[in-house]
C-alpha cells in the first residue's frame, strides 16, 4: 500500500510517500496512525496529537474510523490551509 | 433547457488571467445574467512575508474541488463555474485562487462562489507555508478556526 504525506506531516516523517505492507490487526485508520507512530522518532512526532490528523483514501477524504480494506493510496496530511 | 453545467478546475503553477476566465464562462452565451468573481491574494501582513508556499496533493486537488462543485451545482441553478488555484512560490501582491460562477440571476452566482471559497478552505489539499522578508523559510500557516465557521455556516443554509 502505498502512503503519502505532505506538508508539516511529511517534513517530520522524512520523506513525500512510502511503499508499505501493513499487518492484518491494522483495519482502520486509526490503528494505521497508531502502527506508524510506533516506526520511529519522525512518525511520533508528526503523529503525537493523532486527532489534528487528516486522512484521505483514495482521493477522498476519510473519518479515522474508517476501515482501510482495498485502499490503494492513503494520504496523511495537517488541516488545509489553501484558498 | 439550460446547458449542462461543467465546472472548469484547474491546478497550476502560472499566474492566471482573471478578465480572461471569465469571458470563458460566457463566451457565445445569451442566457447568463450574472458572474460572480472572487479572487485570493497573497497578503505581505504589514511587510513580514516576501511569499507564500503553497503545496498540494495532485489529483486529489483536483478531485476534491470537483466534488465542491458539484455540490454548488446541486444547490444553486449555474451555467458555468471556473475554479483555478494556483501552487508553488507566490508572492505577496499576487493572486492565490480564482473562484467565478455564472447563473442567469445575481443571487445564486453570489452565493456558490462564496460557497465554493469557503469549502476550498477546508476541504480542498493545499498548504501555505510563509516565506518572510527577511528571505528565510517561516512555519506552516495553521488553519483558522473562523474558516471552519464560515464552512458550518452553509448546512444551515437554504438556497432560494
Amino acid at each position: 500500500m502505498k502512503l503519502k504525506y505532505f506538508a508539516w506531516v511529511r517534513e517530520r516523517i522524512g520523506t513525500p510517500e512510502e511503499e508499505v505492507e501493513l499487518p492484518h490487526e491494522v483495519e482502520t485508520v486509526r490503528d494505521l496512525l497508531d502502527w506508524l507512530k510506533a516506526r520511529g522518532d519522525g512518525y511520533a512526532e508528526a503523529l503525537r496529537f493523532p486527532e489534528a490528523i487528516r486522512v484521505a483514501i483514495d482521493q477522498e477524504h476519510v473519518r479515522h474510523d474508517e476501515r482501510i480494506a482495498g485502499a490503494r493510496e492513503i494520504a496523511l496530511f495537517p488541516p488545509m490551509t489553501g484558498g | 433547457m439550460a446547458p449542462a453545467f461543467e465546472p472548469a478546475i484547474r491546478t497550476q503553477r502560472a499566474a492566471f488571467d482573471i478578465a480572461a476566465e471569465t469571458a470563458a464562462l460566457t463566451a457565445g452565451r445569451s442566457d447568463i445574467g450574472a458572474v460572480v468573481s472572487f479572487c485570493g491574494l497573497c497578503r505581505d501582513e504589514d511587510g513580514r512575508l516576501a511569499a507564500l508556499e503553497l503545496e498540494h496533493y495532485p489529483g486529489m486537488a483536483e478531485a476534491e474541488i470537483g466534488r465542491i462543485a458539484a455540490q454548488a451545482g446541486d444547490r444553486w441553478p449555474l451555467a458555468g463555474l471556473v475554479v483555478v488555484h494556483r501552487y508553488g512560490v507566490i508572492a505577496a501582491g499576487e493572486a492565490i485562487v480564482l473562484v467565478a460562477a455564472a447563473s442567469t440571476h445575481r443571487q445564486a452566482a453570489f452565493e456558490a462562489a462564496s460557497f465554493m471559497m469557503d469549502f476550498l478552505k477546508t476541504r480542498a489539499p493545499f498548504w501555505k507555508r510563509e516565506h518572510l522578508a527577511d528571505g528565510t523559510l517561516g512555519g506552516w500557516v495553521e488553519a483558522a478556526a473562523a474558516d471552519d465557521e464560515a464552512e458550518a455556516r452553509w448546512s444551515a443554509f437554504t438556497p432560494r
